[in-house]
């Protein structure tokens, strides 16, 4: 049996947090006395933390024993692992957000940045390369995912389905750069070294995102209730009736929503569209020839070939980013609308 | 009813959808088949031991040890940052904040999943490598005896360090989501009666929750490894490159990653060293499928065992 | 699957309706079309985005397409037949002479024009030091590693009354191949021989200091970092502090008129054919009107290509770099050095001829 404990008052621990923050930037304010400047905030609050939780697990240890106390510690723990957690995650989206409004104008959704030298100029050719190579590996990766999917679930039996399925999480693993060497050496062994055009950035986005629409379209069709697909065959519909007019209807909204997922998750992808669908600075409207310019890659060369005047594509690379963070977050909310729109339908 | 008529047609129909539906299936085979025949046909001139190779003496394998040594460096390092935060987080949302709190966390990180690498890349070299210079300056004179914190201390914080802290920040999001799912299937049943036993918050997540979700960690863990083996613009954006093996972890001198190598070499290759930086591109598929296969097979174990 | 083709034919959609021409982007003024591409050294990268504007202009149904991948880049790609033309920091190397690229009519040889000579400006990033003289000793055994601190006396020595900090050195060199590399490494290698000891390549020799790609790279990580010192084309120095060197007994800082005046004391490099302009510097000089860590640019092309198009533009973007107008835009967009006089001439008659 447990002895009894004394409960503490519930502002016990907010004050004895405060106090603890009190301390330390006390602490830390003492060196500033010989050699002065700023205010050392991450120090305080790093030392602070720890004070915290060496008061509050003595405290608690001898107020209520060593149990309370040690969960309290792992309370105090988890609540800094989170804490340590968002710190980075909130400064890279004020970092983007403040840095990226600065050219987050008219010009820079109006123009490219074709006979731009320093200031001004945009990245309408960088926005419309990604619509159509992201839009291209869409068209590939959709059907042949989805008709896999279907595969996999309604068909699927013995060697050949055991080994998609295997090589499918091979697929997922492949890191996004060998896919564009993939893409190169391809395009390159038919066409000459020096080959770069959209299509080609589609085709290795494609083989990023096919697997992707896989998982999850596999995902969506097998919660679909094996008693719609018994009823239909009862009525004497065929299997691939079944499948196209009952079991694909039924799991619409989570398809669509896994699709919007993948097509973010390759939206940003960098790495193999630098290598093989190039960079220009002009609108190219035909992937099928020369260069294409991505937003994605657009960032990276913004920041990594600076002219002379270096602030104006530094603030260009993180209009670049925002862009980029603001089409992914559109995807994803529509992904998540979409699916509670539908989700009454789903009969989940 | 249906006369023979109507049936053929259905028929050829399900034969005609049936066969479309496994050429697709197929198709994922020959793509994955292709993949690895071009990567190995376009290597192999690069692996002949005679093969002179950019500036590295003896031939590919020489070239390419110190980028494996980097890649695994940085990806381990940042999967030792990541997984106790991951397991925080994920805990965090279960089980600690409150419920409408929790489902917005759940939801922004899985929008932060989402984030390109070249974000990631941008905000590493602009804001975080700076940052943490003076860290490392700290570190170097407080800590410099430990081989880790040997000095020169870079003077610019882009090293591998810091790459593995940007690759760290970039799996949490899709560790801690899975950890999430993980801590939240645990059974509801087995939560209650520890609690009714008496037993405090901590001592039912360690009896009743991390049990349970202990294989699923580890698979969650190794898909994060893949993710950061094969990370490149991040590695390229940030780095100081240098062809070492070293554990010294904040001088100016890093061992590269394979991923990053090629993004920043490629476009300036030719000959063997495109062979070379194709070769190396084999490498890392070879690597991050072992990972994948691995966190698969843990995952297929853990199932056929039963959660228990 | 209907709702997926959707999706897809949605994306198609707003793709075109945002595929209206782009605000800066007008219809074609003269008859050259078609899409040049070259590659290489980023060191001009600049002048190059400068010409590039100018030379669209006036010919807008021409788009062409600069990688500033570095000189090594540029000329292997060439050499490959990846791009049209390239620009390189250091003339080539006499066994890619010897080499055909694909694009080439066999047995016409390629042209090698001087189109930007700039100085290489040592840039340096450290707290309170707003001038700084450095010899190229000094210079060699700072990215060497052999100087490590700011406050060692080697540097003193050349700032006599200066107070250096005790601050560590991180010395930034370029990652990737470069003629910024070569020129910086030859520079010392004359100058400074006995310490400087590596071999002069378009790498950088030496497994010390920190590595940053492309010139950008290297402003960028000395730029943000401490106690930083890089070198740099002189165009994309920005506001930092760059080091006076020594010539003869003078500390001569950088300057466009002081980078050209090496060019008229030069040779000729031996061997080369009429279409040839390379050029070994004279680096050695005790002149105190010259500046003589400078990079001389060149632009590498066939003088006879296989696709007659090409041929033609070509002719045409090169003629305008060689051309007065062309020089003087690079010379105000990039702080370059014209070439001019009797140089400029001779390199606007072997452009004149490509076909």
């Amino acid at each position: 049996m447990q002895r009894p404990t004394v409960r503490l008052n519930r502002w016990f621990l907010p004050l004895l947090a405060a106090a603890s923050f009190g301390i330390s930037s006390i602490v830390v304010t003492i060196p500033m006395a010989s050699a002065p400047g700023d205010f050392n905030f991450v120090g305080a609050a790093a030392l602070g933390v720890v004070i915290y939780a060496i008061l509050s697990f003595l405290i608690t240890l001898i107020a209520q024993g060593p149990r309370v106390a040690q969960d309290r510690m792992m309370t105090t723990l988890v609540l800094v692992a989170f804490g340590i957690a968002v710190i980075p995650l909130v400064s890279l989206i004020s970092t983007v957000v403040t840095l990226g409004l600065a050219r987050f104008d008219g010009e820079f959704f109006g123009s490219s940045m074709r006979n731009v030298v320093g200031e001004g100029g945009g990245a309408l050719h960088a926005i419309i390369g990604t619509l159509e190579i992201t839009a291209l590996a869409a068209l590939i990766s959709i059907p042949v995912g989805l008709l896999t999917a279907i595969y996999l679930v309604e068909y699927g039996r013995g060697r050949l389905a055991r080994s998609v399925t295997a090589l499918v999480d091979v697929m997922t693993g492949i890191p996004s750069i060998v896919a564009g060497l993939f893409a190169f050496s391809v395009f390159a062994l038919f066409l000459g070294p020096g080959i770069r055009m959209g299509f080609a950035g589609a085709v290795a986005l494609s083989v990023l995102m096919t697997p992707v629409v896989v998982r999850s379209s596999e995902e969506m069709l097998r919660i679909v209730p094996m008693e719609l697909r018994e009823a239909s065959y009862a009525l004497g519909v065929p299997k691939w009736l079944t499948v196209l007019k009952v079991v694909l209807p039924t799991a619409v909204a989570g398809l669509v929503t896994g699709i919007m997922i993948s097509i973010a998750r390759v939206i940003g992808e960098t790495a193999p569209l630098l290598i093989v669908a190039g960079f220009t600075q002009s609108m190219n409207y035909n992937p099928f020839s020369e260069r294409m310019m991505t937003l994605p890659v657009f960032v990276y060369y913004s920041y990594a070939s600076q002219g002379a005047d270096t602030q104006s594509y530094i603030d260009r690379a993180w209009a670049g980013a925002l862009t980029l963070i603001v089409i992914v977050m559109v995807l994803n909310l529509g992904a998540r609308i979409i699916s509670r729109i539908a989700r009454p339908h789903t009969s989940r | 009813m249906a006369t023979a008529k109507s049936h053929i047609p259905q028929k050829r129909g399900d034969v005609v959808f049936s066969g479309l539906v496994k050429a697709s299936g197929i198709a994922i085979l020959v793509t994955l088949g292709a993949v690895a025949t071009f990567l190995i046909v376009e290597s192999l001139p690069a692996l002949d031991p005679a093969a002179q190779i950019g500036s590295a003496p003896d031939g590919f394998w020489s070239y390419v040890a110190p980028l494996v040594f980097g890649t695994l460096l940085a990806a381990i390092l940042a999967l030792a940052f990541a997984t106790p935060l991951a397991i925080g987080i994920g805990l965090f949302i279960s089980h600690y904040a409150p419920r409408r709190i929790a489902s917005t966390l759940g939801y922004v990180i899985d929008l932060l999943a989402a984030i390109p690498s070249v974000v990631y890349g941008l905000w590493g070299i602009q804001v975080l490598a700076p940052a943490v210079q003076p860290v490392y300056q700290w570190l170097n004179e407080n800590l410099g005896w430990l081989p880790l914190f040997v000095g020169p201390v870079s003077g610019t914080g882009r090293t591998i360090l810091t790459v593995s802290f940007v690759l760290a920040i970039m799996i949490l999001p899709i560790m801690s989501a899975l950890a999430r799912e993980i801590f939240l299937q645990t059974p509801k049943l087995n939560e209650e009666a520890a609690l009714a036993l008496g037993a405090t918050r901590w001592e039912m997540i360690r009896l009743s929750v991390l049990p349970f979700a202990r294989s699923g960690l580890l698979s969650s863990a190794m898909l994060g490894l893949g993710r950061a083996l094969g990370e490149t613009m991040a590695v390229a954006m940030v780095l100081s490159p240098a062809a070492v093996i070293t554990f010294a972890l904040i001088t100016p001198t890093n061992p590269s990653t394979i991923a990053s190598t090629i993004a920043l070499d490629f476009p300036e290759a030719a000959g063997l060293d495109v062979n070379a930086l194709i070769a190396a591109g084999l490498v890392l598929f070879i690597i991050t499928m072992a990972v994948n296969v691995t966190a698969r097979g843990i995952i297929t174990r853990s199932a056929r065992k039963g959660a228990f | 699957m209907f709702n997926a083709v959707k999706t897809a034919g949605l994306i198609a959609i707003a793709s075109l309706t945002l595929a209206g021409c782009a605000a800066n982007e007008g219809a074609p003024a003269s008859d050259l079309t078609g899409t040049l591409n070259g590659a290489g050294a980023s060191s001009a990268g600049s002048a190059q985005e400068a010409w590039i504007a100018a030379f669209q202009t006036a010919n807008s149904g021409v788009t062409i397409n600069y990688d500033p991948s570095g000189s090594g880049a540029g000329r292997e790609s060439f050499l490959a037949g990846a791009v049209a033309f390239a620009g390189t920091d250091s003339y080539l190397k006499d066994e890619e002479l010897t080499t055909e690229s694909p694009l080439c009519v066999p047995g016409t040889g390629f042209f090698e024009v001087p189109i930007y000579v700039s100085p290489i400006a040592v840039v340096v990033n450290v707290d309170g030091v707003d001038s700084i003289n450095l010899a190229s000793a000094t210079i060699a055994h700072i990215f060497k590693g052999d100087i490590t601190n700011w406050n060692d006396a080697a540097i003193a020595a050349d700032n006599p009354g200066v107070k250096l900090p005790d601050l560590a050195i991180t010395a930034v060199h370029r990652s990737d191949d470069s003629g910024t590399t070569k020129n910086f490494s030859k520079y010392l290698a004359e100058t400074a021989g006995d310490i400087w000891d590596g071999e002069v390549s378009d790498t950088f020799p030496y497994s010390t200091g920190e590595g940053a790609s492309g010139t950008s790279g290297v402003i960028d990580a000395v730029t943000n970092g401490t106690g930083t010192i890089g070198y740099a084309d002189a165009s994309k120095a920005g506001d930092l502090v760059t080091a006076a060197i020594k010539v003869g007994d003078a500390w001569v800082e950088h300057s466009a008129e002081a980078a050209a005046a090496i060019l008229p004391i030069s040779t000729a490099v031996e061997g080369r054919t009429e279409t040839d302009m390379a050029v070994d510097l004279n680096r050695t000089t005790t002149d105190a009107g010259v500046y003589p860590l400078v990079l001389v640019s060149y632009l590498v092309g066939c003088n006879d290509y296989e696709d007659d198009a090409t041929g033609v533009l070509v002719n045409a973007y090169a003629s305008y770099l060689t051309s007065e107008e062309g020089q003087a835009e690079a010379a105000s967009a990039a702080g370059s050095a014209p070439v001019s006089g009797a140089t400029r001439e001779r390199a606007a008659s072997i452009t004149a001829a490509i076909k």
